[in-house]
């Protein structure tokens, strides 16, 4: 499994400025998915997501927490 | 003030909303009167919108084309089924009652109307009224209990049922009594406009002739209602009534005749009217004709550049430009109206004249400041080329016009890979461009010169092909000497004008090939005909493989596909950021000649003897197959005797079935070993080893041996009962009666190989045609899904919503086409 890790409020604030973007415009994530249950997520929380990737080696993903 | 549209909604033309919508009530059936104006009252009344050019609109006062057209209406004397909805109607006559229209099933059974349908209650829970069985007889007739149903009699019904009934069936788009005709929409003129003829004759859209049907016919029906004529009468003149209405929307339905038109053509409904490729969605709102445009075939043409087209002459003569007159233009407007390049001058008001030798003369007094006009296309233009399907980006890019006689598009072979054409009667579409922003636009975005590079995987799309690949591979190869007087005519038979340097006595072909080359270049590469030594040693290689450019100048190695060639080149991909595109355009141009003409100087030819074996070869090949064909025959026997060894995940026999495959292939690779090393040098080989045209494979094949021909990758297993063919006995499994070739195209194939031989050419033929039309479909579906997504400046992939799709495009932000096979330089 690709590594998942809930951001602070700084880091949470620092992506949507950088993306441009509102919660509801960011990729979502179900409470209810099985990572979700290994981890203390609340919804609206964001999760870095870290894959191994074909092009770029490392790629970063980004998920908002849903209900 | 910009407001955002929440939604449509769909509904039926009730009764109110038809009279309400009308111009005109419709009264009579003729069109004309006998100075050929229009009747009021008729189905051309001049209310109902204006087609002739130069009147105005009695209902609204505009123009043609800015008048909408307006409705009329028409009372029909007795009510018809709209045919559109004879579905609603059934469904509906089952699920309510007769009686008191309620829904057969009261809301706290909770029932489905579906279920209610598909099984109506005989009986009304609100009024208790037995049901009749209601059966529909196609195309528009109901019954009750056998009894057939009028429309008078459906309308009367539906009228019953509460609308809070209909809410809870989920019945949509207004009162079902609208599925019941009662007044008539007429449709405005401008949706049915008449075409005078030459001979001065008037001819009538179908519709307008579907609709005086339906007049004449009502008024008929009216009349005979008046004066009581016997039920009989009424009844026809009622069904002929419904035939109208019913073909008048649509005239396709099984079980009524067509209707049809004097010369026996079937009339075109409306239905017709919007359905299929042709119909309006399809063919007029997804896809429309676009002016300033032409297409033809095409065909080659080396001495062009890659970013040119050849236009034929009466193609550019058909094509315009429009040209402002300025000072700065007047000069060149002038010369191109009395060289008759113009074909139309407009002046300030508007007017468009139409430049002939007649009127040229005056015209080049007349014309000032202010006027435009019309010019043909001439060398130079940048236009847009195309070749359908447009699968990618470069299956559109911007070529310069090069008019020329004859009727064919000229392109350089080199641009053919990026179109995926080729000249076996192969045509393509040329955009003029109209106005200087998409001139410039195309001449710096999609010119061909900017395009070399994939924007898939990042490598050239445009490079050397067959022999232009074979002609710098024999030059840069030869141990030749060329003095200066050789060394010119090779360069001026491929048109290329470069300076020798001074004090060269002669050049090798190296040399020759390293003039083309910018002095930036610097690379190391192995070329497509290195053998993959197990230790490379470079630029000692003895087969001069290893390519070494240093500043501009070709030291070392051959220079074939994998240098030059499409999809492969890797000096093309290199130049990219070290000098400007137009020079490796140039480049390109100038290599593909430079090889052409030093091979028609060299000359090339290859025969089938090229590929004789001596004797003693050919039997070892032929000990070679006969070994793979025992091994085969002793799984066989092993798999008979029930001892072959099962491969996990697999039953016997398609053990057996993969072993003999990989006994027969490995067979062939033998052979091939042996091909390629006796094969004696000749033109073919400089062909597999520079990589344009042909493989070992294919030498193999004429040479020596065919091999196994699979069909979905299998050994051939259908046929006959238990056999492929009747040459063999059933129960057979041996190589030969199962698709193995033995002998060589060059040597006889028997009968049956040759029938094995030709069932793979037909596999090939039928998966092509069924891969393309698949994967054109998946294309359109994902082009569809993907089209409105854009990287926005942070490299995110954003939607239309600003939802995210992904983070950094393509996980590295990198544009393949920026980049050398996806790698970024420095
Ligand atoms: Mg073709
Ligand atoms: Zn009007
Ligand atoms: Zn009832
Ligand atoms: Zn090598």
């Amino acid at each position: 499994m690709p590594k998942h890790e809930i951001l602070s409020d700084k880091e949470k604030k620092e992506v949507m400025a950088k993306f441009d973007v509102n919660e509801s415009q960011l990729p979502k994530i179900s409470i209810s998915d099985p990572v979700m249950e290994t981890m203390d997520a609340s919804p609206g929380d964001i999760v870095r997501i870290t894959r191994n990737s074909k092009t770029a080696g490392k790629a970063v993903y980004y998920r908002v927490v849903v209900k | 003030m910009v407001s955002r549209i929440k939604g449509i909604e769909f509904k039926m033309l009730d009764p109110e909303m038809i009279k309400s919508l009308a111009a005109v009530r419709i009264v009579t059936s003729d069109l004309y009167d006998v100075d050929g104006y229009p009747v009021e009252g008729g189905v051309m009344d001049p209310r109902l919108g204006v087609i002739d050019p130069g009147l105005h609109c009695r209902t609204c006062g505009s123009g043609i084309g800015d008048c909408p057209g307006h409705f009329g209406y028409l009372e029909l004397a007795k009510p018809v089924i709209n045919i559109l909805y004879t579905k609603a109607i059934y469904k509906l006559l089952k699920i309510t009652c007769s009686k008191c229209g309620r829904v057969l099933s009261k809301p706290e059974d909770n029932k489905k109307s579906k279920d209610l349908s598909r099984n109506p209650p005989g009986k009304c829970p609100y009024c208790g009224q037995e049901q009749g069985k209601i059966k529909f007889l196609k195309p528009n007739t109901f019954y009750e209990d056998k009894e057939e149903m009028s429309p008078e009699h459906i309308r009367e019904w539906f009228e019953r049922i509460p609308d809070d009934d209909l809410k809870r069936i989920n019945f949509k788009g207004g009162r079902p009594e609208s599925m019941i005709l009662t007044l008539f929409p007429v449709s405005p003129v401008t949706t049915r406009p008449s075409i005078t003829l030459e001979s001065g004759e008037k001819s009538e859209d179908d519709l307008t002739h579907k609709l005086v049907d339906i007049v004449r016919i009502n008024q008929s029906l009216r009349e005979n209602m008046d004066i009581g004529a016997p039920d009989f009468i009424i009844n026809d003149l009622w069904e002929l009534l419904q035939y109208h209405v019913t073909t008048y929307f649509d005239n396709e339905l099984t079980g009524i005749p067509q209707a049809r038109h004097r010369s026996g053509r079937p009339l075109k409904g409306m239905i017709q009217r919007m359905k299929g490729k042709e119909g309006r969605i399809r063919g007029n709102l997804l896809g429309k004709r676009v002016n300033f445009s032409a297409r033809t075939v095409i065909s080659p043409d080396p001495r062009i550049s890659i970013n040119e087209v050849g236009v034929p002459d009466i193609v550019a003569k058909e094509l315009t430009i429009e040209v402002p007159v300025t000072k700065l233009s007047m000069n060149e407007v002038k010369e191109a109206i009395k060289r008759d390049r113009a074909n139309y001058a407009k002046r300030p008001d508007g007017r468009r004249i139409k430049i002939s030798s007649e009127n040229k003369e005056e015209i080049l007094e007349n014309i000032a400041e202010g006027w435009v006009i019309d010019r043909q296309l001439k060398d130079g233009d940048m236009v847009l080329f195309n070749r359908q399907p447009s699968l990618h980006r470069p299956s559109i890019m911007a070529h310069k016009v090069r008019v020329m006689p004859h009727k064919t598009f000229r392109i350089s072979p080199q641009v053919c890979p990026p179109y995926n054409a080729d000249f076996d009667g192969d045509e393509m579409n040329l955009h003029a461009l109209q106005t200087e922003e998409a001139r410039v636009e195309a001449a710096e975005l999609i010119n061909v010169k900017n395009n070399l590079i994939s924007p898939r995987f990042g490598g050239p799309l445009i490079g050397l092909d067959l022999d232009q690949i074979s002609g710098v591979y024999l030059l840069t190869r030869s141990k030749k000497k060329f003095n200066r007087k050789e060394t010119s005519a090779i360069l001026s038979k491929a048109g290329i004008k470069i300076d020798l340097p001074d004090g060269v006595a002669e050049f090798t072909g190296k040399e020759i090939f390293s003039l083309l080359l910018p002095k930036e270049l610097n690379m190391e590469f192995k070329s497509t005909s290195c053998r993959q030594c197990d230790s490379c040693i470079k630029e000692k290689c003895e087969y001069d493989s290893w390519v070494k450019i240093k500043n501009g100048k070709l030291l070392t190695g051959t220079i074939d596909a994998a240098a030059v060639g499409a999809f492969k080149g890797k000096i093309i991909s290199r130049m990219h950021g070290l000098v400007d595109t137009d020079t490796i355009r140039k480049f390109i141009d100038n290599a593909g000649r430079l090889g052409v003409a030093f091979m028609g100087q060299r000359g090339f030819s290859i025969g089938i003897s090229d590929l004789d074996l001596k004797d003693d070869i050919m039997e070892q090949i032929g000990k070679r197959i006969v070994k793979a064909e025992k091994e085969s025959n002793a799984l066989i026997e092993k798999y008979n005797n029930k001892e072959l060894e099962i491969l996990p995940g697999m039953t016997a026999s398609e053990s057996l079935e993969t072993r003999i495959l990989n006994v027969l292939a490995e067979g062939l690779n033998s052979t091939s070993e042996i091909v390629k090393e006796h094969v004696k040098d000749s033109d073919f080989i400089v062909m597999v080893n520079s990589g344009s045209k042909g493989s070992l494979v294919n030498l193999t094949q004429m040479a020596a041996c065919v091999g196994q021909e699979a069909i979905l990758g299998q050994r051939i297993k259908r046929g006959y009962y238990n056999r492929t063919l009747p040459h063999f006995r059933q129960g057979d499994l041996s190589a030969a009666g199962h698709g193995f070739v033995r002998k060589g195209f060059k040597q006889e194939l028997s009968p049956t190989e040759l029938f094995w031989n030709i069932m793979n050419g037909r596999e090939g033929l039928m998966d092509k045609s069924l891969r393309t039309r698949k994967s054109g479909y998946m294309q359109r579906r994902l082009v569809n899904a993907l089209q409105d997504l854009r990287v926005t400046p942070s490299l995110a992939v954003k939607n239309s919503n600003g939802h995210i799709i992904q983070f950094v495009a393509g996980e590295d932000g990198v544009d393949p086409s920026k980049s050398e096979w996806g790698d970024v330089h420095e």
